[in-house]
């Protein structure tokens, strides 16, 4: 059948209208939002007097940012939950997948598609999940604690000190499995022969595994501990629902970007919550930074 | 229908694609067609009060047959976030926003609420059948009316008649002053094992919001200057960690599982809050205690209110709708009748003060043994005063509650806690 002509796409423009979902939905909630935040984070508004009632300010929200004493604590925090949950992710991903690479051969599609399920599941049902399980007198973690080593009940999510390490655990659960994949999917592309090699020479499963695979792996290393570094500065989700959007007892798990989502939306605050975003950027774009330096292969040294 | 039936048969004539694709387009509008021949009004409103909107529909009806009301209902933070945004673009604005009274106080300076004393609304002439505290909270500082008050919260006590006389303990001894409160709830802790209260933070929250002089916040005055590194702060502090320290509370946040077994179980002893804290210890917190609960006048004759709700007409909704959205609002506000259906059914405790005066008043609560306790917080309603809110209350109220649990649990010392506090409010309270 022919189409008539004004319907027909001249191969000229064709690309174009491809690709223009993509773009629309990309300009409309990526690109817009990231310019009007920026726009936003040099105005006072009062967002309920519309879109009229903003007023050019300069620095000043940066200023208060950076005066802002639970800024800062939320910045805390947040390194806090990024470091306690970032580092075990890979000190027990890395080996965990050494370990399925070498021992699992029939089941070993199964075995990572359990580790990796927690990682597409919506975070809500997990925060919720959690919730139970961390309940103060009816909670299996509580109960299971008690039974094993008698400790008394520990109230993890009503307690400043506590809350932290039980975040902590879930951002680990949930993405321990993701690096896993990840690192699983690099080991399979180290040839065979280099372990044969290795094995005739005499060196152990250990050595093989510091010498042999964490070298050739490292630029997944560097890929993965990357996205933990931007993930973990940009937690909100699990902190945000666990705490009922409130940051916790004592803002204790008030993450930075729980905290500039509050002080949008709960203390009515848009310019002083786009400055913060915006400072929040730096301090991701600054760490990643470091991690590059951190992996990059020194002058001198052998691959 | 007679809009698309039409562009169908111009379609079966000539069978151009274009025509089809018209057709498809004129199905899709044709609904938004029909709707404005017959007018809707759009009330956006939160739970319980979706439903008070609901059952006055009815009445509606009979006035316009040929205007609908469309209710779109979120939950409580929902709510008052999707309005902030809808306030902000002026996109999706319902044409009656109901809105809690603390959001009422934070919006009204926005200008994004149209001002009730308008000719056209002229609210002004109304302001003597309101409870005073609940009109004058809807003023703002140029003196505008931003939203006018259906419901109010009168603080009350309510207690466990059993369980006091069981510890020897006399409402009116705890009524004298704060001080006695708690000297009561140690004695019922001794008696009984019983709890005074579920969380001592609400005892601080009634606690810093009496007292305070007419047009005064709680957290700042009417020149943003912090109050929170006061007497009436220091006080409340102080009486929360002396209840804390004998082991008075239950630890349980409001509105927790935990939080309303206390109550089932008759751990919790006392209660301070609302009127409307009678209606959900009735209906869903604990209803097994009925009977068993008394109310009072709060201690030390304090007069607070707790929270209340308000129906606001956007500036920059349908201009159109105003005149319709204005006779909504004063039929839901200003009738008797509906604001009695309100009391009957949610336990609205109704703003309108001819409702006030209705022999409903005088009926026995069930829940309450019998006790006429409506009339308690008529009275209570009088005497209580507008309270200004501060752009910053959500904020301060956080702060300061942070700051309690820093006392609270890892004994922090007072004066320090709230002068911290104080300094953290200070950076804000201009912006």
């Amino acid at each position: 059948m022919k189409l008539p002509d004004f319907l027909r796409l001249s191969p000229k423009w064709a690309p174009y209208v491809f690709i223009s979902p993509f773009v629309l939905l990309f300009v409309v909630f990526s690109v817009f939002p990231l310019c009007f935040s920026l726009y936003l984070a040099f105005q006072s508004w009062e967002p309920t007097g519309g879109l009229r009632a903003m007023e050019f300010v300069g620095f000043s929200n940066f200023a208060f940012a950076l005066k802002d004493s639970w800024f800062w604590m939320s910045l805390k925090n947040t390194l806090w939950l990024a470091v306690a949950s970032g580092v075990p992710q890979h000190l027990v991903a890395l080996p965990l997948a050494a370990f399925i690479h070498t021992s699992f051969k029939r089941l070993r599609d199964g075995v990572i598609a359990v580790y990796f399920l927690p990682y597409i599941t919506s975070t809500v049902a997990i925060a919720i999940m959690f919730g139970s399980l961390f309940s103060k007198d009816y909670g299996v973690i509580n109960a299971t604690l008690a039974s094993l080593f008698g400790m008394e009940h520990v109230d993890w999510l009503t307690n400043s000190v506590h809350i932290k390490p039980a975040i902590a655990f879930i951002v680990f659960w949930r993405y321990v499995g993701f690096n896993t994949v990840l690192y699983l999917a690099a080991m399979q592309t180290i040839p065979g022969e280099l372990y044969e090699a290795a094995t005739l020479d005499g060196a152990s499963r250990l050595r093989q595994f510091f010498h042999i695979t964490l070298p050739s792996i490292k630029p997944m290393i560097f890929f993965g501990v990357t996205l933990s570094v931007i993930g973990g500065l940009q937690l909100f989700e699990e902190p945000f629902i666990l705490t009922g959007g409130k940051g916790g007892p004592q803002q204790a798990a008030m993450t930075s970007a729980v905290y500039l989502f509050r002080e949008a939306f709960d203390f009515n605050d848009f310019g002083g919550a786009s400055a913060m975003s915006w400072l929040l950027f730096l301090v991701v774009a600054l760490l990643t930074w470091i991690t590059n330096i951190a992996f990059r292969t020194r002058k001198g040294a052998t691959q | 229908m007679s809009s698309s039936s039409h562009f169908l048969r111009g379609a079966r004539t000539s069978p151009t694609r274009r025509a089809v694709l018209a057709a498809g387009v004129a199905v899709a509008f044709a609904p938004t067609v029909r709707a404005r021949t017959s007018r809707t009004l759009t009330v956006a409103a939160f739970p319980l009060v979706d439903q008070i909107v609901k059952d006055a529909i009815p009445q509606w009806a009979q006035r316009h047959p040929d205007v609908g009301i469309n209710i779109v209902m979120r939950q409580y933070d929902d709510h008052h976030t999707a309005m902030t945004t809808a306030l902000s673009t002026a996109v999706y604005l319902p044409d009656v926003m109901a809105l809690e009274s603390s959001y009422v106080g934070k919006f009204s300076n926005g200008g994004g609420l149209s001002d009730l004393l308008q000719p056209r609304y002229d609210i002004g002439r109304h302001r003597a059948r309101y409870v005073e505290y609940a009109y004058n909270q809807a003023i703002n500082r140029k003196g505008q009316v931003v939203a006018a008050p259906t419901d109010i919260g009168p603080g009350t006590f309510l207690y466990r008649a059993d369980i006091l006389e069981r510890a020897g303990v006399t409402a009116a001894d705890m009524q004298r002053s704060w001080d006695a409160y708690v000297d009561g709830g140690i004695r019922i802790k001794k008696a009984t094992g019983a709890n005074l209260i579920g969380n001592v933070k609400t005892l601080k929250d009634i606690m810093i919001r009496s007292g305070l002089q007419a047009g005064q916040g709680i957290y700042f005055d009417s020149d943003s200057n912090v109050l929170v590194d006061t007497p009436r702060f220091h006080r409340a502090f102080e009486l929360a960690l002396r209840a804390r320290r004998n082991g008075l509370e239950g630890r349980l946040a409001t509105w927790s599982n935990e939080w309303a077994e206390a109550f089932r179980r008759g751990v919790t002893s006392t209660e301070l809050g609302g009127s409307w804290m009678v209606g959900q210890l009735a209906n869903w917190v604990a209803p097994v205690t009925a009977g068993k609960w008394r109310a009072a006048q709060l201690p030390e004759s304090t007069w607070v209110s707790y929270g209340g709700t308000y129906y606001a007409i956007p500036r920059d909704s349908d201009p159109e709708l105003k005149a319709l959205a204005w006779e909504l609002v004063e039929m839901m506000t200003l009738d008797t009748g509906r604001q009695l259906a309100a009391l009957k059914t949610q336990d609205a405790f109704p703003a309108l003060l001819s409702a006030q005066d209705d022999a409903t008043f005088d009926q026995p609560s069930e829940f309450l043994g019998g006790q006429h306790a409506r009339v308690l917080w008529r009275e209570a309603a009088r005497h209580i005063t507008a309270t200004a809110v501060h752009k910053q209350s959500n904020f301060a109220e956080d702060a300061v509650n942070a700051e309690l649990d820093n006392v609270l649990d890892d004994g922090k010392d007072i004066k320090q806690a709230l002068a911290d506090a104080a300094k953290l409010l200070q950076l804000r309270a201009k912006r």
